[in-house]
């Protein structure tokens, strides 16, 4: 149980403690109480009891700030305030609000402060400074798998600071002393049984100053959190087609529009002739915007199909030309000090291990991903001389907000941004060039709403993709266990080129990005090091679902698995071995109970591989089981073991873990980008399709909670899919697959 | 041009082979139906035509010559639920959602002309309704409980 400090009605949750060697203007910019917004518009006999909880005489709304990507995180935020507030929530009305400094996410940054497994001091304040950062930038996001760190405590507290005050307003009603008081299912019970509801105090508790000092509930008396029962809130809406994502948001009197621009990404348009396209049906208008060219018509339809007819003379782009070179630009930055960027893993000495004649050598690669989620990339805009307002699914609200601000001269407090439900994402929603196109267009019809679509092809050829990587690996084994692990990576900067492109901060010093998932693996190796080169800028590259370990976790778990192969060891014996962290230790143990494991061989034409990674501080463990059909490849089972700390969902946190596997593996078989004339050549899921169910393993998962930390799985089960998937076909096949996709190497069925 | 959705008549006034897709979302306001690609690959624009699924996005509303339009919206409704959109909701099949109804109604046209299918039909029926999020292991789970529902009734 956490004692909770001061929570104002006018201030937010920052917590008391000074910063350690921290500035003054610093700590007293960081530590300046945020306004709650809600406090700004509220009507009469409403009550905002923390940014978090509105209550009027009608009913309870909660807002769920971080957005809905398909990651149950608005669910998982209304049942944190309600498990607190003694409502059920699937009877409040939830809102993710209106973007506002005071729903800043400090966790994201957190988290990429430190590997997960390191709890010193040390790291505990860069962890806080971190999230303070997170504070000054307005670093309202979703992402990260942050969610759930960030909002336990908050949002609990939010819940509980409501329902003290709604007693105390109950208490003032009736001369019962507060500490007599109970509340159950939205009502506040008095001593003699008799119930007031919440809302029949809503009026009387705005007048009162809320209380502050509030005891979170233990764990073992949660009602709703970790229950398995415990649902998402929006199963029936999206079973019944009822759930309204972005692109089925209507404004009154609303036109339809789509683009084109250039396909060199980020490159100018020179001139264009839409002579054709004005005559199409329903084109209403030609706009230009940046880069390219705006339609606008009476149908979406319509207005791709336009779209597609403007002829258009496109400025070259600002990247090399095509894959191959873009290739040689990472075998040049590569074991080249020219281009270093960290060396955050330096154990032993590296160096004098491998001045030997018997290494172990190897090239990984990894190509540029899209991340294509289902619902193209759309917005509503509505530009007038006095305001700007946007309905989009973006998971950066506020830096939308001041694009739209850049662009139309607006001021912000005149600019409004209404977050919609996205039909996933991926990280793909944390760009926001579609809103901008949009913002561009409405302002050439100011007074009539416009709602821009982009085609598939126009979403999957202008993705700011995940960015592509080489490793070289060089090691040694000794009596039958690993040495020495010398790991290098090359790959361009993807955290300070989204970051720019985004929010117009530059950042400094080297992208802690390109090494995640390899440097920050809980391994003792005699000799290991992790070696980070930051090639040149290439295609702008944004983070894709676990960013940097995305690839780390293939390259640096394959090359383990090739010195354990080498060493003639087990795969998951010696993983187990070389781990210092008892937490991964236990996740490893464990899915190898639940796949039986007793070695990598399953017999004739059948085998296993393990893999391991730790990304966003939680630990999974993954095993494969594959048969090599004549026809190819089959995935036939799939395990998954992982360490969360505590589990709030066990049923969506479930199927976090399969889904993440399943995009994990998709990629790995199936998917890349390559360029051409500065083009993506993949434009539509029959080029670029990811998993499909026929190729879908059974699964079994297992969630422990052996950790110290409470964590997110919105991303974690990806990095281990890839190298469990290879290890799996090395062990059934003898081919050691270390490029991806995989189908470039070997058939799948 | 006149068609029928969910049992309504409804006018339209549209080029001849604008897609049904773009007919029943921007013409007359019916949501369910999705668009993901526009070329048949991902299948979340699935709706039936005389109980037939078909992915309304390759079909010129021209075409339809008089067929009997069901979208998701005219399977159930969350008061009247469908025993397949039960089934979905039982199994928390949804992540985004957003290729759901056209899961549903491929699995729904799938039942009705399967009512035991096999797992090797429900793979080879399902695999056209693209997931990024990763949802077929329960998408599998709730087809075989909507039929054991369905088989019931």
């Amino acid at each position: 149980m956490s004692r909770v400090g001061t929570i104002a009605r006018r201030t937010f949750l920052i917590g008391s403690a000074t910063i350690a060697g921290g500035v003054a203007f610093g700590a007293y910019m960081v530590n300046r109480p945020i306004p709650n917004p809600l406090l700004d518009d509220l009507a009469e006999g409403e009550a905002a009891i923390t940014p978090y909880v509105k209550i009027d005489a009608n009913g309870i709304t909660l807002i769920t700030p971080r957005a809905e990507m398909g990651q149950g995180a608005v669910a998982l935020q209304a049942n944190l305030i309600a498990e607190e507030l003694d409502i059920d929530p699937a009877s409040a009305t939830l809102t993710p609000g209106m973007p506002g400094l005071a729903y800043y996410n400090a966790a994201t940054l957190e988290e990429g402060a430190a590997p997960g497994y390191d709890d010193s001091t040390s790291t505990q304040i860069t962890r806080y400074m971190f999230g303070k950062v997170a504070k000054l930038i307005g670093l309202q996001i979703t992402g990260g798998s942050s969610t759930t760190p960030d909002s336990f405590t908050k949002l609990r507290t939010a819940g509980a600071v409501a329902r003290e005050t709604l007693k105390e307003a109950a208490a003032q009603r009736t001369g019962v002393d507060r500490s007599q008081l109970a509340t159950k299912d939205g009502h506040v019970i008095l001593p003699n049984g008799e119930e007031i509801a919440y809302t029949a105090l809503a009026a009387e508790s705005a007048l009162i100053a809320p209380v502050e000092d509030v005891t979170l509930r233990d764990p073992s008396t949660w009602r709703l959190l970790g229950k398995p029962n415990m649902k998402r809130l929006d199963m029936v809406a999206k079973s019944t087609g009822t759930e309204i994502y972005g692109i089925d948001c209507k404004v009154d009197g609303m036109v339809f529009a789509s683009v084109c621009a250039n396909p060199a990404i980020g490159g100018d348009i020179i001139s264009f002739d839409a002579t054709t396209a004005k005559t199409m049906p329903g084109v209403q208008e030609i706009v230009p915007v940046t880069g390219g060219v705006g339609v606008i018509a009476s149908n979406t339809w319509y207005a791709i199909q336009a779209a597609n007819a403007v002829e258009c003379v496109w400025g070259p782009g600002s990247y090399p030309e095509n894959s191959e070179k873009m290739w040689n630009v990472l075998e040049t930055a590569i074991d080249n000090e020219d281009y270093f960027n960290d060396r955050q893993r330096d154990e032993g000495d590296v160096a004098v291990a491998l001045e030997t004649d018997d290494i172990i050598e190897a090239e990984y690669r990894v190509p540029y991903l899209a991340h294509a989620p289902m619902e193209p990339m759309n917005a509503i805009v509505l530009v007038t001389d006095t305001k700007c307002e946007i309905w989009s699914g973006v998971q950066a609200p506020i830096w939308t907000r001041d694009k739209a601000v850049a662009l139309t001269g607006l001021a912000p407090e005149n600019v409004h941004v209404y977050v919609q439900q996205m039909g996933g994402s991926f990280g793909h929603r944390a760009e926001i060039k579609h809103v901008e196109q949009a913002v561009e267009i409405a302002m050439a019809v100011k007074g009539t709403p416009v709602k821009l679509t982009w085609s598939r092809e126009e979403d999957m050829t202008h993705e700011f993709p995940r960015p592509p990587a080489i490793a070289r690996a060089r090691g040694k084994v000794s009596n039958g266990q690993v040495d020495t692990f010398d790991l290098s990576v090359s790959q361009a900067a993807v955290i300070p080129s989204w970051l720019e492109r985004n929010s117009g901060i530059a950042m400094p010093g080297p992208d802690p990005s390109i090494a995640h998932g390899s440097w920050d693996q809980p391994f003792t190796i005699p000799n290991y090091r992790v070696t980070a080169y930051r090639a040149p800028d290439m295609v702008p590259v944004s983070t894709w679902r676990s960013v940097g370990a995305s690839g780390n976790g293939f390259m640096h778990d394959t090359f383990m698995d090739e010195l354990i192969h080498a060493a003639g060891a087990d795969p998951l014996v010696e993983r187990v071995r070389l781990c210092f962290d008892g937490t991964s230790r236990k996740v490893m143990e464990e899915v190898g109970k639940i796949s039986g494991w007793d070695g990598p061989s399953l017999g004739e034409n059948r085998g296993r591989g393990i893999a391991f990674c730790m990304s966003f501080g939680v630990p999974v463990a993954q095993v494969v089981e594959v048969t090599n059909t004549p026809n190819g490849i089959k995935i036939d089972k799939a395990f998954i073991v992982a360490d969360v700390g505590t589990v709030l969902d066990p049923k969506n946190a479930e199927a976090q873990l399969f889904g993440g596997m399943i995009y994990g593996l998709g990629h790995a078989i199936n998917s890349e980008l390559t360029y051409e004339n500065y083009a993506a050549q993949q434009d539509n899921y029959h080029a670029n399709e990811g998993l499909r169910l026929f190729q879908t393993p059974e699964f079994e998962v297992k969630i422990l909670e052996n950790g110290h930390h409470i964590r997110g799985l919105g991303e974690p089960g990806v990095p281990p899919a890839a190298p469990a998937l290879g290890n799996a076909i090395f062990a059934a096949t003898g081919q050691r697959i270390r490029e991806m996709p995989f189908h470039k190497h070997i058939n799948f069925v | 041009m006149e068609i029928s959705v969910n049992g309504e008549k409804r006018e339209i006034d549209v080029a001849l082979d604008m897609p049904l897709l773009w007919v029943l979302r921007d013409e007359l306001g019916i949501m369910g139906p999705k668009y993901g690609c526009g070329i048949a690959q991902c299948g979340a624009c699935t709706v039936h035509i005389d109980g037939m699924a078909v992915r309304s996005c390759q079909l010129a509303v021209s075409d339809l010559a008089g067929g009997e339009v069901t979208t998701i919206e005219g399977l159930g409704t969350p008061d009247a639920l469908h025993a397949v959109q039960e089934a979905w909701i039982e199994e928390q099949v949804a992540q985004c959602g957003y290729c759901q109804s056209g899961q549903i109604m491929q699995a729904a046209s799938l039942l009705d002309a399967d009512p035991a299918p096999s797992d090797e039909k429900i793979d080879a029926v399902m695999s056209g309704n693209l997931c990024r999020c990763g949802t077929y292991p329960r998408i599998r789970a709730a087809v075989k409980s909507a039929a054991t529902k369905l088989q019931e009734t």
